[in-house]
C-alpha cells in the first residue's frame, strides 16, 4: 500500500470564510429554514382548513338526519330498552358530555390509581368540568 | 528456535509496545475516554444505544491503530484522506477501501456514503406521530426559530478559525439531530466526525441538564404555568396526506435534503397508511436496531488518536454546547412572542422543544410545565415544535450542504 503522510489525515475540509460573509450566511440560512417551515405551515393550515370544513359538513349532515328522526312520530320511535348488564356490573354509568371512550379511559385510570379491580368499583356519573 | 528473537519479535509486534514508541501515548489516552465514555452510556444511560457502540469503536481503532504502518488496524485514516484526495488515484475509489481496509473500514462506507442516517431517518419516520403538529402548525415556527444555535455555531466556529465546511458541520450540532449531524458532517468536513459525534449525542443526553436552567431563565412563573386548549382530532387521512406534501415541498425547496426528508417521510407514510404494517415495524425495530449497530461503531472509530486528540475537539465541543443553548434560547424567545400574540394562549415552554432530540426535549418542556403548575400537560403540544425541529434541522442541513457542498 502506498500510503500518505499521517499529517494528510487531518487536512481541512473546505476554505477558510470573511466573518462578514459568514454572518450573511447565517442570516440567510436562519431565513431559509423560517420561510420553508412558514410554506410548509400554510400547506398545513390549508389542508387542515379544507378537512376541517369536510368535518363540519359531515356534522351537519348527522344533525339534520338526527333533526329529522326526532320529527317522527313518536311510536315510530322503538321503546327505550333497558340494556341488560354484564354479569358482575354495578349497573350504567351516566355520562354527562363525555364520550364513552374517555369515560372508559377515566374508569381504567382511577382503578389503576385505587389499585383496585375495575369490576369492584361502581361509578354513578362522569360529568365535564368546563 | 531462539526464544529471545521470538519474545522480541511479539513484544515489536505487540500493541502494548506501541504505546511506547512516538506518539503512541495517546492511543492511552483515547482508550481512556472511551472508558469514560462508556462509563457514561452504560452507568449514565447517555444515549446507551448509540454511545456504547461509539464508544466501543473508539476503543477498538485505538487499540489497533498507531499510524500508517498499522496493517492489522481495523479501521485505516489515511485510506479515506485518500478516499477523499483528489490528486490521488484512489480518489473516491471504495474498491480502494474494500481491498485494504479493516473491519470498520469497510462499516464505515455505509457512514460516507450516507446510508445509515438516512436508514436511522426511515425508523424516526415510522416512529413519530406528527398528529400534534398537523393538529398545530404553528408549532413549525417554533421548530424554525430553534434552529438558530445552528446558524450562531457556525458564524462562532468561522470566527475561531475554522473552515466554511467544517463550521457547518460544527453547527449543525446545535439542530440536536445525530443522524443529520452524521449526514452532513461525512459530507463536509469528514475529519470532524469523531468529535462531532460525540458532541450531538453527549448533548443530547443532557437535554434534562442544559434546558431546564434557561427555561427558567427566560420565561415568568406565570408564563410557565399556562395550560393550553386540547389540539383538535387529526384525520387519518390528513396524517397520510402530511408526509407526501411535506416531502414534496421541502425536497423542492431544498433538493439536498432528499436523503433525510424523503427518508423520514418514506418511514412516517409506512406507518400512517395502514397497509405496511409490517414494513413500519421492521423499519421501527429490526432495522432501526441493525442500523444503530453500523452506525455506533464505524463512528467510533473514526476517533483515532491522532486526528482527535487537539485542540480543534476541544473547542467542538464548547462550540456544541453554544449550538444547544442558542436553540433552546430561539425557541423559548419565538415561544414568549407567541404567547404574547395570542394573549397568553401559549405556554413558552414547548419553544424549548423545538430542537429537534425527540422525545426528550418535550418530556422536559412538560417537566417544567408541571413544576410551574402540577395540572399542566404540556407533552403533546410540545411533540408539535420537537417534531417540527426535525424537519427544521434537515432544512438547516440541507442549506449549509447546498451552500457548501460540492
Amino acid at each position: 500500500m502506498n500510503f500518505t503522510l499521517l499529517a494528510a489525515q487531518t487536512a481541512d475540509s473546505g476554505t477558510k470564510m470573511e466573518i462578514g460573509d459568514a454572518a450573511i450566511t447565517a442570516v440567510f440560512g436562519y431565513s431559509v429554514v423560517f420561510f420553508g417551515l412558514v410554506l410548509l405551515m400554510c400547506v398545513l393550515y390549508i389542508t387542515g382548513a379544507f378537512f376541517k370544513s369536510k368535518d363540519a359538513k359531515a356534522k351537519a349532515a348527522l344533525e339534520s338526519a338526527k333533526k329529522e328522526t326526532a320529527a317522527k312520530p313518536a311510536e315510530a320511535a322503538p321503546a327505550p330498552v333497558d340494556l341488560p348488564t354484564a354479569p358482575g356490573s354495578a349497573g350504567h354509568v351516566k355520562l354527562h358530555g363525555v364520550p364513552d371512550k374517555e369515560a372508559a379511559m377515566i374508569m381504567a385510570i382511577v382503578a389503576d390509581k385505587m389499585q383496585t379491580p375495575l369490576n369492584e368499583l361502581r361509578f354513578i356519573s362522569i360529568k365535564e368540568v368546563k | 528456535m531462539n526464544i529471545v528473537e521470538t519474545l522480541e519479535k511479539l513484544w515489536n509486534d505487540s500493541g502494548f509496545q506501541s504505546f511506547f514508541v512516538g506518539d503512541g501515548w495517546k492511543n492511552l489516552v483515547m482508550i481512556a475516554i472511551s472508558c469514560v465514555l462508556l462509563y457514561l452510556g452504560i452507568v449514565k444511560k447517555f444515549e446507551p444505544l448509540l454511545l456504547v457502540g461509539i464508544a466501543f469503536g473508539c476503543l477498538l481503532v485505538n487499540l489497533s491503530y498507531f499510524g500508517p504502518e498499522s496493517t492489522d488496524a481495523l479501521y485505516h485514516p489515511e485510506l479515506w484522506s485518500q478516499f477523499l484526495d483528489e490528486s490521488s488515484e484512489y480518489y473516491h475509489s471504495y474498491g480502494h477501501v474494500m481491498a485494504h481496509g479493516g473491519l470498520l473500514d469497510i462499516l464505515y462506507i455505509g457512514v460516507k456514503a450516507g446510508i445509515y442516517p438516512s436508514l436511522i431517518f426511515l425508523g424516526v419516520g415510522a416512529m413519530t406521530d406528527f398528529g400534534p403538529l398537523i393538529a398545530n402548525p404553528k408549532s413549525l415556527l417554533l421548530g424554525a426559530a430553534a434552529q438558530m444555535g445552528v446558524f450562531l455555531a457556525f458564524f462562532g466556529a468561522v470566527c475561531l478559525g475554522f473552515t466554511g465546511n467544517q463550521a457547518a458541520s460544527i453547527g449543525i450540532i446545535g439542530g440536536a439531530d445525530g443522524p443529520t449531524a452524521i449526514f452532513l458532517t461525512t459530507r463536509l468536513a469528514p475529519e470532524l466526525l469523531g468529535p462531532i459525534a460525540i458532541a450531538a449525542y453527549s448533548y443530547m443526553a443532557l437535554i434534562p441538564m442544559i434546558q431546564p436552567p434557561l427555561m427558567r431563565l427566560l420565561t415568568t412563573e406565570k408564563e410557565r404555568q399556562v395550560k393550553m386548549e386540547q389540539n383538535r382530532n387529526v384525520t387519518k387521512t390528513e396524517k397520510i396526506i402530511f408526509p407526501i406534501i411535506v416531502a414534496m415541498f421541502v425536497i423542492l425547496l431544498l433538493p439536498s435534503t432528499a436523503p433525510l426528508v424523503g427518508c423520514l417521510m418514506l418511514g412516517n407514510l409506512w406507518r400512517e397508511c395502514g397497509v405496511t404494517e409490517r414494513l413500519s415495524d421492521t423499519v421501527q425495530n429490526a432495522l432501526m436496531n441493525i442500523v444503530t449497530v453500523f452506525l455506533g461503531i464505524s463512528v467510533g472509530a473514526t476517533t483515532a488518536a491522532s486526528s482527535f486528540l487537539n485542540i480543534k475537539t476541544l473547542m467542538i465541543i464548547v462550540l456544541g454546547l453554544t449550538a444547544f443553548a442558542f436553540s433552546t434560547i430561539g425557541g423559548l424567545l419565538v415561544g414568549k412572542l407567541m404567547y404574547i400574540l395570542t394573549g397568553g394562549k401559549i405556554n413558552p415552554l414547548i419553544g424549548s422543544a423545538g430542537v429537534s432530540a425527540v422525545p426528550m426535549a418535550a418530556r422536559v418542556s412538560q417537566m417544567e410545565g408541571q413544576k410551574a403548575n402540577p395540572s399542566n400537560f404540556l407533552l403533546m403540544h410540545a411533540m408539535g415544535p420537537n417534531v417540527a425541529g426535525v424537519i427544521g434541522s434537515a432544512i438547516a442541513a440541507g442549506f449549509l450542504l447546498a451552500v457548501f457542498g460540492k
